[in-house]
């Protein structure tokens, strides 16, 4: 049988303060250096794989991310297989070298949680932070208005 | 009218660090930081910063610091850089000058000119990892004597009391001073340390229901939020007749704040200005108070501790002795350096005395009168650390409040401008964004590692003095030692000077 993730990040929107750090983090992530600066200053920056959500005028906002559906239409409308379940963990994941940037996948992701990268060649979703452990958006959020829960955690 | 008052801080970007990414934009509600997109800059607007440090602490690449605006005035001893700048706003508005916390000027501190005993040789110290230490305090009128049937069984009726883990409890702080989720955070910490925090004037919010049991309800001037729900939901009643900040005068929450909850938990009408009188205008005498205090407590059907909170002043042994004989429970000495959410600053700075000198000349009155026992006493406003809270136990408090320190360790600032209702760290303030900041999760674990640490601390100096309980402290003021004070000083605090013995 398939794996599929039980994993999903949940924001908290009474706590989340706007201040887009977890985008911030986010970029630094996938960059390919570990220093903020150095990746801010790269041409070829990584665009988040967080968004948050806001809207003039309302005081809610909340950081919103993939979220590594059961049944991910992203997977079902990709085109070259490049979306795809990650066999050891389930998490959703792009193979950026396969993804021809279609964006079949944008248009049918009902969160809007998926976006072109910054170079615009392939699209570049959330991946958990599959090669460090904890996501990043979770672990550097200033008001732990982000949390990563297993869905058995919720009553 | 061009202002002639130039900003009190500058901010500092380091150009290298500063990557853009505009969190300091969204966080500064004082709009200080802008981002000019045409040259691709954050720039900062310095006349608006308060020196909060919302942006330093949150920018991700460390690109901020703030300092004190380095323009030197043609100051004299006389005329300091602030007396100019006051006199400034002054002309420019022709209003009074509002501030927030306590007051700031350069008063004695007694607290540091006490130094606490420890044993050595003839006494031993006792080491509180290995064993046991009390910190255990009641709250409430004492009995006179206590009887006992043949099968050794009390029979000794006990007033009412508040009981503490520590003797250390959150003071009034209202809901609209502070937002919901500050009075949500320093609720639960009482609760799970086991002391007691205090609604202030602003009634209990429905949210806040669930910790009323380690709640002491207020009873102010405005009576706002006071019905016999309220006074049943606590777990005592406390008159406020003063605070520390502004003695003598009312509180004004003004109709901008009043929004549906406020509204609601005060019973007040939405967008109406929240006016506290200056006295009660029930309360004319200590008869006065008497009948207030007893009016209550049959409200309460004699079930909880009635208190009374005044501000340190002149007269405060004489009111404090009248307060005892008005038959109150606890009496609650807030000193002149106790904060407020907004106060004419002429009045914080000016008005009332040492919390240090009331609380002693207080415990001696009393005691001389033979009414310690009928009391119990609080004292607040200067209190910073747990050496404070030694100093006013052996001062003869049964336990401390405070307040300036746990809004600290929520996150406050001390930018003293409470009054502007724009606090960066979602501490005194309404608006729905920025209360959102303080997360009750973080606070409540904040206040009360606060006073975990506090009480460690406490037992720490305890054991040094080889003391195990601190019920053997409380008015032990041969625990302590003044330096650099004068004779009345000393004949004031009931203490010798550093170097006398015993």
């Amino acid at each position: 049988m398939e794996l599929k993730t039980k994993k999903r990040i949940y924001p908290k929107e009474d706590v989340c303060i706007g201040c887009h750090l977890c985008e911030i983090y986010c970029i630094l992530a996938h960059s390919g250096t570990r220093d903020l600066i150095k990746a801010f200053k790269k041409l070829d920056k990584p665009s988040p794989r967080v968004l948050v959500e806001e809207k003039d005028g309302y005081y809610i906002t909340f950081a919103l991310q993939c979220r590594h559906c059961d049944d991910p239409l992203c997977i079902k409308a990709c085109i070259t297989g490049a979306m795809h379940r990650d066999e050891n963990t389930g998490y959703i994941i792009c193979d950026e070298e396969r993804c021809v940037g279609c964006w079949s996948c944008i248009l049918v992701c009902p969160y809007g949680a998926i976006r072109r990268s910054e170079d615009g060649k392939a699209v570049s979703k959330c991946d958990l932070c599959i090669e460090k452990g904890n996501p990043v958006c979770v672990e550097n959020c200033p008001n732990e208005a982000l949390e990563l829960k297993e869905l058995e955690d919720l009553a | 009218m061009k202002t002639l008052y130039e900003s009190d801080f500058i901010v500092i970007r380091d150009e290298i660090r500063c990557i853009r990414c505009k969190v300091c934009v969204r966080q500064c509600a004082n709009e200080v930081h802008q981002y000019d997109e045409e040259d691709d800059r954050v720039i900062a607007e310095n006349s608006r910063c308060v020196g909060c440090h919302r942006c330093v602490t949150l920018c991700p690449t460390k690109a901020i610091t703030i300092i004190r605006n380095p323009l030197d005035f043609r100051e004299n001893y006389q005329w300091t850089a602030r007396a100019i700048k006051d006199i400034y706003k002054q002309a420019e508005t022709g209003g009074i000058l509002l501030t927030g916390m306590g007051n700031d000027k350069e008063y004695p501190i007694y607290w540091d000119r006490l130094l606490i005993n420890a044993s050595q040789v003839t006494n031993p110290s006792i080491d509180p990892l290995r064993e046991p230490m009390e910190l255990k305090t009641f709250i409430g009128r004492k009995p006179e004597k206590l009887e006992f049937d043949n099968y050794g069984r009390l029979i000794t009726e006990i007033p009412p009391q508040l009981e503490l883990e520590v003797p250390i409890m959150f003071s009034a702080m209202s809901f609209g001073s502070i937002s919901i989720n500050a009075c949500e955070s320093l609720a639960r910490a009482s609760v799970e340390v086991g002391t007691f925090w205090n609604t202030g004037e602003g009634g209990l919010h429905k949210k806040l229901y669930p910790y009323k049991e380690r709640a002491i309800v207020q009873c102010a001037s405005g009576r706002f939020g006071v019905d016999v729900e309220y006074l049943n939901a606590g777990s005592a009643i406390e008159i406020k007749i003063g605070q520390g900040a502004k003695p003598g005068i009312g509180g004004h929450l003004p109709g901008e704040k009043v929004g549906e909850e406020v509204s609601q938990t005060r019973m007040i009408p939405i967008g109406t200005d929240a006016i506290s009188p200056a006295p009660h205008h029930d309360i004319y005498s200590i008869e006065d108070l008497r009948q207030l205090i007893y009016a209550l407590k049959e409200a309460v059907n004699y079930k909880k501790p009635v208190g009374v909170k005044i501000a340190a002043v002149h007269n405060v042994s004489a009111i404090a002795s009248g307060i005892a004989r008005a038959g109150a429970d606890y009496i609650a000495i807030d000193g002149f350096r106790g904060g407020t959410g907004a106060a004419p600053t002429r009045i914080r700075d000016n008005v009332g005395i040492p919390v240090e000198l009331a609380l002693a000349s207080v415990d001696t009155r009393l005691r001389e009168e033979g009414l310690r026992n009928q009391i119990s006493l609080i004292v607040g406003g200067s209190i910073r650390n747990s050496a404070d809270v030694i100093k006013a136990i052996a001062l003869g408090a049964d336990a401390v409040y405070i307040a300036t320190s746990a809004l600290v360790a929520l996150g406050c600032h001390l930018c003293q401008n409470c009054h502007t209702g724009k606090c960066n760290w979602g501490i005194a303030t309404q608006d729905p964004n920025l209360v959102k900041r303080l997360n009750p999760d973080i606070g409540a674990k904040r206040a009360s590692n606060l006073l975990k640490a506090w009480s460690h601390e406490i037992k720490e100096m305890l054991g040094g003095m080889g003391i195990n309980a601190l019920e053997s402290l409380r008015g032990n003021r041969l625990m302590l030692r003044g330096v650099g004070l004068n004779e009345k000083e000393l004949e004031i605090l009931g203490i010798k000077h550093a170097g006398e013995g015993i």
